[in-house]
This record gives C-alpha cells, sequence and structure tokens, in this order.
C-alpha cells in the first residue's frame, strides 16, 4: 500500500511539533525517518496512527484521502504500529494480547484457539519461536516485539510503523529484527523505520528522510556518508568521534565484593558482582537494560534496601551507610531517569543544582539556607555547562530533556569527586551536547576521578569506556578491554561469556554492524 | 557469579525465569513464628482456659430435617478442654511443618496456602469451643446468619470487582449500598411491593455511579476523594429524607416490607447446609447467579478481556480501538447498580424499614473483601463470608446464657469484624496484584 502524508501541521499550544510535512512511502519499501529526540517523529507517526488529530494537511492511502478518528480506524485502514514503549498488558498471554480489540469468536465468547492458531501460524512464516500461551511479562524485550510484530500483522497490516525499535535490543536482535523488515518488505508490505541511529538506518533503509525541529530538511540515499546525515538532523557539523587520550589508571579505588540484592519474593536483582575501578578510569557497564545496572548503581548509592557484600571506597567500607554518608564521602550520582531519581520538576534550576549539598556549607548553616551562595553556584554551572534555560529561577520542568540532563551532570560534577557514577549519562539528549557531556566525562577521568558509565547504548559505552563490564541476568558475565570486538560485546549482551563469544565470532558470527564498518562507513 | 549458566546459549524467545535465591529470604521466620504465638495461645487460652467439667455442644442436625437414618448426628458434646487441646496441638504441628520448610527452603508450593487454611480452620473450631463451653453451637443456625450477613457484602464487593478492574477505585460502595437500602424501601413503600423495591434499589444507586463516573472518569478528579465525598453525600441525602418525609409519614414512604423467602422443595430440607442455600430469597440467589456470570463475563468473553485490559494499561487498549472512558463508565454504572442490590438486602432482604446510617461501613468492609479476594468475583464472595461468619459468631456470642461460654467482653466482640478485616487485609496486602491503572484517570492526546 502507498502512503502519503500532505502537509500535515500539529501544534501544541505553541509549539510547532510539525510543520506541513509531506512525505510518500512507496508499496514494499523501508522508509526511513531519521531525527533527534523531539524532532517531531513520534508526533507525526500518532498523527497517521489516529492518536493525534492533525491541525492541517491530509493523509493519502493508495492515493484516497482517508480520515481517522482513532487508532482503531487506522488499523481498520492496514496501518500497524510498534510503539517505543510496547503496547501490550504485561499480565495478558501472547494470545490474548494479539486478539485484543480483534477478538474471534461467537456470541461475545472468546475464542482462544482461534487466537492461538493465529500466533503460531505467524510467529512460524517469520520464523520467531513465540508460544502463543507465555505471559507476556515473562518474555524478553525482543520477544515482547515480536509479539507486537504479529498484533500489527495479524490486523492485516500493509504500512507497518516501528517507532524506535532497536532502543532496548541487543545488537543481535537489532540484526534478527533488520532481518524480519527485509522480509516483509519483500512479501510487500511498506515500514516506516523511526530511528536517531545512523548505523541501522544506513544498514537497512530503501530512503531516508531527516526531519528536524518539525520539519523535513531533506532526503538522502543509504549510500550517504554518516557525518553527513548526522550534520542534516542537527543541523550544523559534528564529530561524531571522541578524541581521548589513553587512560593513565592509578591505584584501585573502588573495590566490590560479592555485591548482592535480593527482593522480598527472593528473586535475585544482583548477583555476586565482583568489581575493581581504578583512579583515572572509564569502567563502561554495558547490558540490555533490566540485567541489574539500575541495583548495581544504586547499591553503590546505598539506596538498595539489604545490599550484601562490600564495597570499599578508598579503603572506607559503603555497605550500610546512609545514601548522604554516601554522598558526602564524595561520589557523584547521574540516576538512569532524570525526571523521576534526579529532578524536582517544580523546583527552579539553582534549586536543583544544590540538592544533594544543600544541607552544607557554602549553601547553608544549621537549619539556614544560603540562597545567595545557591544562586552564585546556579549562575556558574549554567554557564559553564551551556544549560540553556531563561534563568537560574526557572522551574527545570521549562527545561529541554538534554538541558536538564546538563543539570543533572552540572550538580554530579560541581564539586570534587572520589567517584563518579553516571547512569544514560545522554539519554534523551541531542547529538551536539552529547559531545559536550563526553568531553566532560573524560575530563573528570583524566583529573584521576574513578569513573563508572552505564549505558545501554553500545556506541557510547565503546566510546567512553577503558575497561567494559557486561551485565546479564543481575551478574557480570566478563570485563573486557574496550576495544574488544563489537561483535562479541553483542554476544555478551545475549548472554554468552567472553570465551564462548570469541570462539562464536571466530567461527563467524558476526553482525550486520561489522559488514558495514568493513565497507569503511563506520566511525 | 555462582548461579549464572551460560552455556548452552539462551533462547531469544523463551520466556524470562527469575533467578531465586538458593538462600533462606530475609522474613523466612515470620509466617511461622506468627503461627507458633498464634497455636500457642490458643493452647493456654482455649485449651486451659476452658474447664474441665464443661463441655460444648455442636448442634448439626435438627428436627424436620431430611436425614434418612441419622447419617448426619444431632448434637454432639465434646469435652471441651481436651478438643481444644487437641485442636491446639494440631495447629503446633503445622506451625512445625512451616518451620522446617522455611528453614530448609524447602518448596511446599500449594501445600504452604493449604496448610495455613487448615490452620485457620482449627484454629477457629477451637476458638468457638472455648467461647461457647457450657453451650451449644447451632451450626446450621450460625451459617444462616452468616448467609444473611454476607450478602450485602458480597455484592458490594462486586462493584469494586467490576469497577477496579476497569481501572477506577470505587471508595462509594458504602453510599451505593446506602442509596439502595433507601430506593428499596422508598419505591417499595409507594407503590406497596417489594418487587418494586428490588427494581427501584439499583436504579436509585445509579445515582452514585453516575457521579462517581462523571467526576473521576470525565472530569478526572482523584478517585479516593470523589469516593469519601459520595458517600457523605449519599449519608446526607437519605437522613434529610429519613428526617422529613419519612418520619412523617411512614405508612406512605418507609414501611417494612420483606421480599418472600423462596424455597426449594427437597434440599431445603437438607441437614446444616439446607436452609443456608436453598430457603432464601431472591436476592441470595442472584448473588450466585452474579458470581457466576461475572466470573465467566470477565475471564471468557470478549467484553471481560477489553475490561481488564483497560485497567491494566488504558494506552494500550486504546491503540487497539477500545473506547477506555467509555468501557470506565459502563463498568462504574453496573458495578454501582449491583451494589444497590446489596443496598436492597439491608431493607426489603430483611424486612425493616430504612434507618439512618444503616450500611454502617459494611461499604468499606466490602472494600476490603474485594482486595482480600484478589479482584475476583469467587474471592470476593468467599472473603464476604468470612468477614460475615466473624459478624455471625460476635451476634451469637452475645446471646449466650450467662453461666456458659468464655464471657468475652461485649465491646470486644463487636470489634472482631474490624480486627479480622485488618489482619486479613494487612495479610494480602503486596501479595495482591492490584490493576496497574487502578485510580489513574486516562487522558487521551
Amino acid at each position: 500500500m502507498k502512503l502519503e502524508l500532505r502537509g500535515i501541521t500539529k501544534v501544541f499550544g505553541t509549539f510547532v511539533a510539525n510543520d506541513a510535512i509531506d512525505l510518500v512511502v512507496e508499496p514494499g519499501e523501508i522508509h526511513s525517518l531519521l531525527g533527534e529526540n523531539g524532532a517531531g517523529k513520534s508526533t507525526l507517526m500518532n498523527v497517521l496512527y489516529g492518536l493525534y488529530r492533525p491541525d492541517g494537511g491530509e493523509i493519502l492511502l493508495d492515493d484516497e484521502p482517508v480520515r481517522f478518528s482513532g487508532p482503531g480506524d487506522a488499523m481498520r485502514a492496514g496501518i500497524g504500529m510498534v510503539h517505543q514503549h510496547f503496547m501490550l498488558v504485561p499480565p495478558f498471554t501472547v494470545a490474548e494480547n494479539v486478539m485484543l480489540g480483534n477478538e474471534p469468536g461467537t456470541f461475545g465468547f472468546l475464542d482462544l484457539a482461534s487466537a492461538r492458531r493465529t500466533v503460531r501460524e505467524l510467529s512460524a512464516r517469520f520464523g520467531f519461536d513465540i508460544d502463543p500461551d507465555a505471559v507476556v511479562e515473562d518474555l524478553p524485550v525482543g520477544a515482547q516485539q515480536r509479539v507486537e510484530i504479529i498484533k500489527a500483522l495479524s490486523r492485516q497490516a500493509k504500512v507497518l510503523v516501528l517507532d524506535e525499535p532497536t532502543a532496548v535490543l541487543t545488537p543481535h536482535e537489532t540484526d534478527e529484527l533488520m532481518g524480519i523488515m527485509r522480509q516483509l518488505r519483500d512479501e510487500g508490505t511498506s515500514i516506516v523505520f523511526i530511528t536517531h541511529k545512523l548505523r541501522e538506518v544506513k544498514a537497512v533503509a530503501d530512503r531516508i528522510t531527516v526531519i528536524r525541529r518539525g520539519r523535513i530538511v531533506g532526503t538522502a540515499d543509504p549510500s550517504a556518508d554518516q557525518t553527513e546525515l548526522a550534520s542534516l538532523m542537527v543541523g550544523r557539523s559534528v564529530a561524531l568521534d571522541l578524541d581521548k587520550a589513553p587512560a593513565a589508571p592509578g591505584e584501585v579505588a573502588l573495590e566490590v565484593r560479592g555485591l548482592g540484592v535480593t527482593d522480598a519474593d527472593g528473586v535475585v536483582l544482583l548477583d555476586d558482582v565482583d568489581l575493581d575501578v581504578h583512579r583515572g578510569e572509564v569502567l563502561g557497564v554495558a547490558g540490555v537494560q533490566g540485567n541489574g545496572q539500575t541495583e548495581l548503581t544504586e547499591a553503590l548509592l546505598g539506596l538498595q534496601k539489604g545490599a550484601r557484600g562490600s564495597i570499599r571506597l578508598d579503603g572506607a567500607e559503603l555497605v550500610g551507610r546512609s545514601t548522604r554518608q554516601i554522598l558526602d564521602a564524595g561520589v557523584g550520582f547521574v540516576p538512569e531517569d532524570r525526571t523521576h531519581d534526579a529532578l524536582v520538576p517544580d523546583f527552579s534550576v539553582a534549586e536543583n543544582l544544590v540538592l544533594d549539598q544543600h544541607h552544607r556549607a557554602p549553601y547553608a548553616t544549621g537549619v539556614l539556607l544560603h540562597p545567595e551562595a545557591v544562586r552564585r553556584r546556579a549562575t556558574a554551572e549554567v554557564e559553564e555547562f551551556d544549560v540553556r534555560t531563561g534563568s537560574i529561577d526557572d522551574a527545570v520542568s521549562t527545561l529541554s530533556g538534554g538541558n536538564q540532563q546538563k543539570v543533572v551532570m552540572a550538580r554530579a560534577l560541581g564539586r570534587d569527586l572520589s567517584l563518579f557514577i553516571a547512569s544514560q549519562p545522554t539519554r534523551g539528549v541531542d547529538v551536539g551536547s552529547i559531545e559536550f557531556l563526553h568531553r566532560r566525562i573524560v575530563a573528570e577521568r583524566d583529573k584521576g576521578t574513578p569513573v563508572i558509565i552505564v549505558s545501554t547504548e553500545l556506541d557510547e559505552v565503546i566510546q567512553l569506556s577503558d575497561r567494559i563490564a557486561v551485565m546479564y541476568r543481575g551478574g557480570i558475565l566478563g570485563i573486557v578491554p574496550a576495544d574488544e570486538d563489537r561483535d562479541v560485546l553483542g554476544l555478551m549482551m545475549a548472554g554468552y561469556t567472553a570465551e564462548a563469544a570469541r570462539e562464536a565470532v571466530a567461527a563467524g558470527a558476526r553482525t550486520s554492524d561489522t559488514t558495514l564498518a568493513d565497507e569503511g562507513d563506520i566511525v | 557469579m555462582s548461579t549464572l549458566v551460560q552455556d548452552p546459549v539462551p533462547v531469544a524467545d523463551a520466556p524470562v525465569v527469575p533467578v531465586r535465591t538458593s538462600e533462606r529470604l530475609r522474613s523466612w521466620w515470620h509466617l511461622p513464628t506468627a503461627l507458633t504465638v498464634l497455636a500457642l495461645a490458643a493452647l493456654l487460652v482455649f485449651g486451659l482456659g476452658s474447664p474441665a467439667a464443661d463441655s460444648t455442644t455442636f448442634r448439626l442436625a435438627a428436627e424436620g430435617d431430611l436425614n434418612p437414618g441419622g447419617i448426619v448426628p444431632g448434637d454432639v458434646a465434646i469435652p471441651a478442654r481436651v478438643l481444644a487441646i487437641v485442636l491446639a496441638a494440631l495447629c503446633l504441628v503445622i506451625a512445625g511443618v512451616l518451620w522446617w520448610a522455611s528453614a530448609t527452603v524447602t518448596a511446599l508450593g500449594r501445600w504452604r496456602t493449604a496448610l495455613v487454611v487448615v490452620f485457620g480452620l482449627l484454629w477457629v473450631i477451637a476458638f468457638l469451643d472455648w467461647a461457647f463451653h457450657g453451650a451449644t453451637v447451632d451450626v446450621g443456625a450460625m451459617l444462616q446468619t452468616m448467609m444473611v450477613l454476607a450478602v450485602p457484602l458480597a455484592f458490594g464487593a462486586l462493584s469494586g470487582v467490576l469497577s477496579e478492574r476497569s481501572g477506577v477505585i470505587n471508595i462509594a460502595i458504602e453510599g451505593q449500598l446506602l442509596m439502595g437500602a433507601f430506593g428499596a424501601v422508598l419505591v417499595g413503600s409507594m407503590v406497596g411491593s417489594p418487587w418494586a423495591g428490588l427494581i427501584a434499589a439499583p436504579v436509585m444507586s445509579l445515582l452514585i455511579g453516575v457521579l462517581l463516573a462523571l467526576f473521576a472518569v470525565g472530569y478526572r478528579v482523584q478517585q479516593i476523594i470523589v469516593g469519601v465525598v459520595l458517600n457523605v453525600f449519599a449519608i446526607g441525602l437519605t437522613s434529610f429524607f429519613f428526617g422529613t418525609v419519612m418520619k412523617q409519614n411512614p405508612q406512605m414512604f418507609n414501611q417494612p416490607l420483606r421480599l418472600p423467602t423462596l424455597r426449594i422443595p427437597l434440599l431445603a430440607d437438607l441437614p446444616v447446609i439446607g436452609r443456608v442455600l436453598f430457603e432464601q430469597n431472591i436476592l441470595v440467589y442472584l448473588m450466585w447467579i452474579i458470581v457466576a456470570v461475572l466470573t465467566v463475563a470477565l475471564f471468557r468473553t470478549r467484553w471481560g478481556l477489553r475490561v481488564r485490559a483497560v485497567g491494566e494499561h488504558p494506552r494500550a487498549a486504546d491503540t487497539v480501538g477500545i473506547n477506555v472512558n467509555g468501557t470506565r463508565w459502563g463498568n462504574v454504572l453496573l458495578g454501582s447498580a449491583v451494589a444497590g442490590l446489596g443496598g436492597a438486602t439491608l431493607t426489603i432482604g430483611t424486612g425493616v424499614a430504612f434507618g439512618e446510617e444503616m450500611s454502617a461501613g459494611k461499604g468499606y468492609i466490602a472494600l476490603a473483601a474485594m482486595i482480600l479476594g484478589r479482584y475476583h468475583p469467587v474471592g470476593a464472595l468467599a472473603a464476604a463470608l468470612l468477614f460475615a461468619f466473624t459478624d455471625a459468631l460476635q451476634l451469637r456470642l452475645g446471646t449466650l446464657p450467662t453461666g456458659s461460654g468464655a464471657g468475652i467482653p461485649s465491646q470486644f466482640l463487636l470489634m472482631l469484624p474490624y480486627i479480622v478485616t485488618l489482619f486479613a487485609v494487612a495479610g494480602v496486602v503486596g501479595r495482591v496484584r492490584v490493576p496497574a491503572a487502578d485510580g489513574v484517570p486516562y487522558v487521551k492526546q
């Protein structure tokens, strides 16, 4: 089916999210929509899917104008969507999720057998290994995504929209997804692939449309150069590579031994973790989200109840100490979820910048707060980190995601540290700011601070780290040097040990990433 | 890295089985300790507290029951102290088994739950034995009282299940019961037939349902606040009419009407359970039917799947074309109508006139029954029966002749149902899976 968007405009208040966007997706092509976070890609697709009403423009399917008053209409017209945050009901089974809203059966009774059959058929056709009776919340994210694809296909989707589908996948799963996309395309399905990852666009797209600040800024061929695509996406030339001097690691500063966390039901969340971090080195922690990274960083900060084992920072034991004592010992922390764990949205930028220090000199004496000292610090930090805000007294919630992240980073880095821990340091940050934040992290390392970086973006871990620890199911599978083969890291994220992964790679297992790298495109 | 096994390589799409610790949990001693303390208390208080000379009589079959050849014995008299000590000893054995299982990390699975339930039953019988020593426990009559008290709670809890499964917190059950009780008497008296009241009750409590849906779903007001306000509103409204028109002309507006008892021949003559199950008014039979229908509807039909989806993940439901707020409106209204039937049991079901604030907190107990029943119709009914049993016990104990029984002060007896509610709900909190979007208004972009 041919999909055409003409002059789609969507306005939220005074903010123009989509400004007269024209887009044509031919039958049987993978059309990539490339743009930064907040560029308006998801808004556009939500308009297409009937979740948002457009303020202008029209949608044409096979040259016929259509109007959707809700997702039900869009689905009936043959549009399927795999959302970035899965639209699956966690306690339902796969079959129940697939049939929801489109249930087979007579007199209102569910025909589970027929739903199971649908799941099995589609699952077999694409080589998925999905059990229709598995409960969705027990499935790994990669499998959940396949359930979403089955759900869309079971409704005869002719146009499939994939919104940032690779954000939660291991490199290996990403490759499999690309295989599925090609297979679907060859069967005539049109695919809109939304992403901000240049590597993936080049690997799978037939055509590329770049969108920036709600407008189409250009189209490109998959053969286009990565730097060219990046500058089109950001609007200025960017350096994708991080120039950093080799690390000069000193003595061991952080010694973690047998660190474990078990929840109230006996589920092991963190399993006997051993780690050493040296002064002046960056230890990267790679892994698919939900494999114990959150628990590791929180246990280091004293935020996990009942952590076992030992954490020694410069010889002093941290397990059993309160979070405030640990912060006072010079630990700087950037939590993974800035809106929930890092910032108080209604507090001003200045107040947020001293949240971890507000009880101490020079910001306070006894019960008294010294607003002048707080403002001086804020003014300095806002300048240094180039936080784009109207005033330091504006509520932090009025800032863009990237600027909020800069506030969090500035708070953690704004004093002398004995350890710096950053989780997802650049999530939702534009390419330009990523460059800056990465430089700051490396500068902290070069000051001699031990640094731990946790990220689900393998690229980020590889760029920043001097050594890489891979986490899987609550444990550390292995610690490898930063120049380890990408394929080995990818397989480790899927649960191979370092040795098994190296053997597999030597025996020919590889990912499309390296195929591209061989062609000299990858930075 | 003790428990990690990476070879062979995991299958990508296989369900994730969480790694469980093979060591004792931090809380491993909680349950065995609680059971041991309870069993020891039973031994000391119920066992040694019962006079050695007294015996407790349990009446099972009565005169005129369908009891060929006396298969079911009539009155069974057992020495009170011996029985209590034997039961307490059995309780101690169960506690011991749980100590062993918890200490050695032996998984008992379903047996664990079964053991705890058996423990509870034995403990309750020991309690009855002590509380009624020197007197008679009429089991059939006690069950009958329990059923009468359980019906309004069950209807209330079903109202909660309907509403909360779709994601709307229903604190307003109390107000719905009160409006139902009020409407049944008012319309029944005006028309002169309890059957008119039976129809009026659900209609009248729909008023609360409409307001709850309007504010909680339509205007997205904090749902607990709306519920509490509606309860106060129902008390004010019914008290006003009670104090004015009903007082002035009770003949016209507030007659004690009663729905006829429908007796099912033969079955109603069975000993112990006959009258409880087969000699009741239509509301009791309706309750059984609604529990059955709702169980099938929630888990086997398109409607039920959609309702549960809306309560768990409304946005996912929206993206497959389900009308989230429409579903919620429907369920809140349906629920309040069901609660109206529960209100009707308080008046035309038991043959009394309307009284001010006569629901007396039953709506809140119904809410507790819904939680204890894990948002499941059958569970809600079972929990309602449990709470009603403690209430029935309290009523029976209050009317014991002096000189027999343990002589527990009546004030403590009155607390009993609420204490049981408190402990039952506290015990299951954290184990019950609440619909994920319960209480969260849905905003469409």
